[in-house]
């Protein structure tokens, strides 16, 4: 006896789609042919996961050339603001075109385009956030912290972190500890 | 191919300046898919349902009726679901004591509402691009502030 079965390819997408991300746990809308919304953030381990489930039926996720290159991009970027071995005396322009090995103008234009952002403000956005950290969770005060980054002054830092947050650096701090000391108060 | 985009929430009870945000919103560069509501109440029935998507960023109006924007926040914070959510409030006072505050309760982001409608694009395209980053980054949002 033979059958003769007719699929609907789309279903049966649908249907593996929302096994595997329910096997996962994974809050999930199927927005379409080929596009799932989720509902929360995945996390490295999930994101593995997931892709390794998926590609047992031939699934992939998908991630285009350029978006691969920004992301070495701002990894390089981070390295160079967080790691201290690798801080560079440099330009970051020349550090990050020998380091990826294409123009400067090349990685400037593509990452303005995918990110919506220039890398010089990426770069600011990064020093403000290591210096956030930095006020928060060591005892350096500003002046180290700006040695620290490569600023020129104390003052230099001072203006770029309220020019980029709209808030003095001893603000912050002061709003940040308010912030603990309540979540502190409700745990006791 | 973009297919990525920024999903934004707004809360105000002004029909004219909801008009603003979503034209300025329009604008941008950057894809947004934006919710409105017209009430604190209507707002957090929402967020507390089930099977809502949470927004990326949610602006709130201070003085809303039937729920101010300060007890949703208040609200917003308590609950672990919504932790994710950036969170801008906006106001036409810009007193010190008023903005220190609703940063300690946990806003992220505190605009001045602007006059007029060019400065208004402009502001929100700032938080738009920035709260971009960090949602595209994992940032660490316990340290994201921002005053404009």
């Amino acid at each position: 006896m033979k059958l003769f079965l007719k699929f609907d390819f789309n279903t049966i997408s649908k249907k593996v789609l929302e096994a595997k991300f329910d096997e996962l746990n994974l809050k999930y809308k199927v927005l379409g042919f080929g596009e799932v919304e989720l509902i929360k953030k995945l996390t490295e381990a999930e994101y593995t996961a997931l892709n390794a489930s998926l590609n047992d039926y031939g699934i992939e996720i998908v991630k285009s050339e350029k978006s691969i290159l920004v992301q070495k991009i701002k990894d390089a970027i981070i390295d160079m603001v967080f790691n201290e071995n690798t801080n560079v005396n440099v330009k970051s322009s020349v550090y990050l075109s020998e380091k990826l090995e294409h123009s400067y103008g090349y990685l400037s234009n593509l990452f303005s385009e995918v990110t919506y952002s220039s890398i010089e403000n990426f770069i600011i956005i990064q020093k403000i956030e290591y210096s956030k950290q930095l006020i928060l969770n060591t005892e350096l005060n500003l002046t180290e912290i700006a040695f620290k980054l490569n600023y020129s002054s104390v003052a230099h830092l001072s203006t770029q972190f309220k020019n980029t947050t709209g808030i003095t650096p001893s603000a912050f701090q002061r709003i940040i500890f308010k912030r603990r000391e309540i979540a502190q108060q409700k745990t006791n | 191919m973009q297919t990525d985009y920024i999903h934004i929430i707004l809360a105000d009870d002004d029909e004219d300046d909801i008009l603003f945000f979503t034209d300025a919103f329009d604008e941008l560069k950057i894809n947004t898919k934006v919710n409105t509501f017209k009430d604190g109440v209507e707002l957090m029935n929402y967020l507390n349902k089930e099977e809502s998507l949470m927004p990326n960023v949610l602006f709130l109006d201070l003085n809303m009726p039937k729920k101010s924007g300060i007890e949703c926040l208040t609200e917003i914070k308590a609950c672990h679901k919504m932790a994710e959510i950036a969170i801008a409030i906006y106001s036409t006072s810009a007193s010190e004591e008023d903005i220190e505050k609703t940063f300690v309760l946990g806003a992220n982001i505190y605009i001045k509402k602007p006059s007029d409608f060019k400065k208004l694009k402009k502001v929100l395209s700032e938080v738009v691009s920035i709260n971009w980053q960090y949602h595209t980054n994992s940032l660490n949002k316990d340290n994201f502030l921002l005053r404009l």
